[in-house]
């Protein structure tokens, strides 16, 4: 599977990430080149092999009901570029 | 019974879909220890993984576990031991993840069934796709600054439940129906609140046309609408714009559209631009959440009889009929309330003293049962004054009205203001002499066969009385004097 100029500008705008016109082409040629080295997997036979979602053999840890963080408003909006309030401000996005 | 509707060319069926979005009862967050209670300060119930700060990691809330496998239980449908969480991904400023956390193609509930009844009485059963766990967003405000959006993480990562029904309504009134049966089942299962108006409970809406018969027409989703009555509303107005958009010789659009309260119309959303790419993938922080069978089957041990269950009770061991069953189950409230009266007391007047007099009492003042200024046990009490036939039922009505403003007992207002009902007969008889001896002609009327006017001479009684008499002995007493 390989990648075109086309599709590396589309998940790059959906990562909002600015990649100029002149990486594309590069870039389009390093991404199916990593693609290509991980299809080397498709090599192996799976068919009985379950799927892994961890490389430990562990669980899910699940937490108690607890209320044991928040209450800091300060903290949570100290880096925000813009504060109003005890509130977020961003650029208006009503729909 | 057909819902079809007429167009310029002919029947249409609408197929409506609904994703119910329920958040769930719990204390604290789906993956953080922050506090879920409505109505906070801005921002002061938010943690640092719910504000997406980098190298937070989301540890699982078991309660939200519970909640949704109890409620996958309550819609009768299948459990998944195993689960997976994905990420959902979109830039909004709502969503300081940049992702939510989902479940995509292995929610941790299955396929399920609710019944739900129509005002004819008719039932519908509507299919339960899946119901999936997933976290909220923020809350935007726009008000408050001409230029800006304020943005408030309270809501952020609080636990929902998303509900997702086959596409199996035709009317608003089925979709309306199923939206009250769901919200029922959870606040009797305790899993959700069901509070639309605080925003515990929304749902988008999807609504297609067709021609009877044929494939499903391409369909519209109204997002977030968070009453029912707005919602039907909606589902009314999508059916007329489709159908009016192919009868003109258009198509209808594959779009979100949104619901506008004041003018009960759908319009199209601003397309985000390649919003629906969300490119899910499994949350690399986050294991499958698995569990056993045993751990279902404890919930599952815990469940209370819920509505079906219950009023078919109430019909089978109580006697009532299968429309005062039905009111008195909507809601877990109200039926906590009436079991609580009707302890040791005829199952049928209760049913009729609570969901007449009582109701129309609240009604009257915009009160919900749980904040009943009547305790269920006063009304209880009320009711004993007229079994023990120290009031009339007439009286009693009075009474409760009395109670209601006052907070006061029965039996207090009955001594009180001397209310209690005259059942000597003597006396009754006094009455009726007296009246009979005024009146000649109306005797003279009654004795010709005029039977009604009986009637008549019940309210001179009663209103000499000041309604204290037993009416069954007035009654009585002056069909035995006026036959003479």
């Amino acid at each position: 599977m390989s990648v075109d100029k086309a599709t590396v500008a589309r998940i790059a705008h959906l990562a909002r990430i600015g990649v100029r016109e002149e990486e594309l082409e590069p870039l389009a040629a390093e991404l199916s080149g990593i693609l290509q080295w991980i299809e080397q997997l498709n090599e192996v036979d799976t068919d009985h092999v379950p799927p892994m979602a961890s490389v430990h053999d562990q669980a899910l840890r699940w937490r108690g009901d607890v209320v044991n963080d928040g209450g800091k408003p300060e903290d949570i909006v100290a880096n925000a570029p813009d504060g109003q309030k005890g509130f977020f401000a961003v650029p208006k996005v009503i729909e | 019974m057909s819902n079809l509707v007429e167009g310029a060319t002919g029947s249409w069926e609408v197929v409506i879909g609904l994703e119910i979005h329920a958040q769930v009862s719990s204390q604290s967050k789906l993956f953080s220890g922050a506090a879920t209670a409505f109505g906070a300060e801005p921002n002061s119930q938010v943690s640092l993984v719910d504000a997406g700060m980098p190298g937070m990691l989301p540890v699982i809330n078991e309660m939200a576990i519970e909640q949704a496998v109890r409620s996958g239980l309550g819609l009768n449908a299948k459990i998944n031991n195993y689960s997976v969480f994905d990420r959902k991904n979109y830039f909004y400023a709502d969503l300081p993840q940049g992702y939510q956390i989902s479940q995509y193609l292995q929610p941790i509930v299955g396929e399920g069934v609710v019944t739900v009844e129509l005002e004819d009485g008719a039932t519908a059963h509507i299919g339960i796709e899946r119901l999936h766990l997933e976290q909220d967003a923020g809350k935007l405000i726009h008000d408050q600054h001409p230029r800006k959006s304020h943005v408030d993480l309270n809501r952020s990562g609080i636990a929902l439940m998303e509900i997702v029904s086959k596409p199996d309504m035709r009317s608003a009134a089925e979709a309306g129906a199923y939206v009250r049966k769901v919200r029922a089942i959870l606040r009797y299962l305790g899993t959700c609140d069901g509070n639309m108006e605080q925003g515990s409970m929304r749902a988008d809406v999807n609504v297609s046309v067709r021609r009877p018969g044929e494939d499903l027409g391409t369909r519209a989703e109204i997002k977030n609408v968070n009453s029912i009555r707005f919602m039907q509303q909606a589902i009314h107005y999508e059916t007329t714009r489709q159908i009016d958009v192919i009868e003109g010789g258009g198509t209808v659009d594959q779009e979100t559209r949104q619901f506008d309260a004041p003018t009960g119309t759908t319009r199209p959303m601003r397309t985000k631009e390649e919003a629906h790419d969300y490119r899910y993938f499994p949350d690399p922080d986050l294991l499958p959440l698995e569990f056993s069978d045993d751990f279902v089957a404890q919930i599952r041990a815990t469940l209370p009889e819920l509505p079906d269950a219950k009023k078919r009770r109430y019909m089978d061991e109580l006697g009532l009929s299968a429309h005062d069953a039905a009111v008195l189950v909507s809601d877990r409230d109200i039926a906590l309330f009436y079991e609580a009266v009707s302890e040791g007391r005829d199952a049928k007047i209760v049913a009729n003293w609570v969901q007449g007099d009582l109701f129309g009492q609240l009604a009257k003042a915009e009160l919900d049962i749980a904040d009943s200024p009547v305790s269920a046990n006063q009304l209880g009490g009320l009711i004993d004054l007229i079994s023990d036939q120290t009031i009339s039922g007439k009286i009693a009505k009075d009474v409760l009205e009395i109670m209601f403003e006052s907070g006061q007992d029965a039996a207090a207002i009955v001594a009180e203001k001397g209310l209690k009902q005259v059942t000597d007969s003597g006396a009754i008889e006094g009455e009726v002499d007296k009246v009979i001896a005024a009146n000649p002609d109306k005797v003279a009327e009654f004795q010709s066969g005029k039977d009604k006017i009986l009637g008549w001479f019940v309210g001179q009684i009663m209103q000499a009385t000041k309604g204290k008499a037993n009416p069954k002995m007035v009654n009585q007493l002056l069909r035995d004097k006026l036959k003479g």
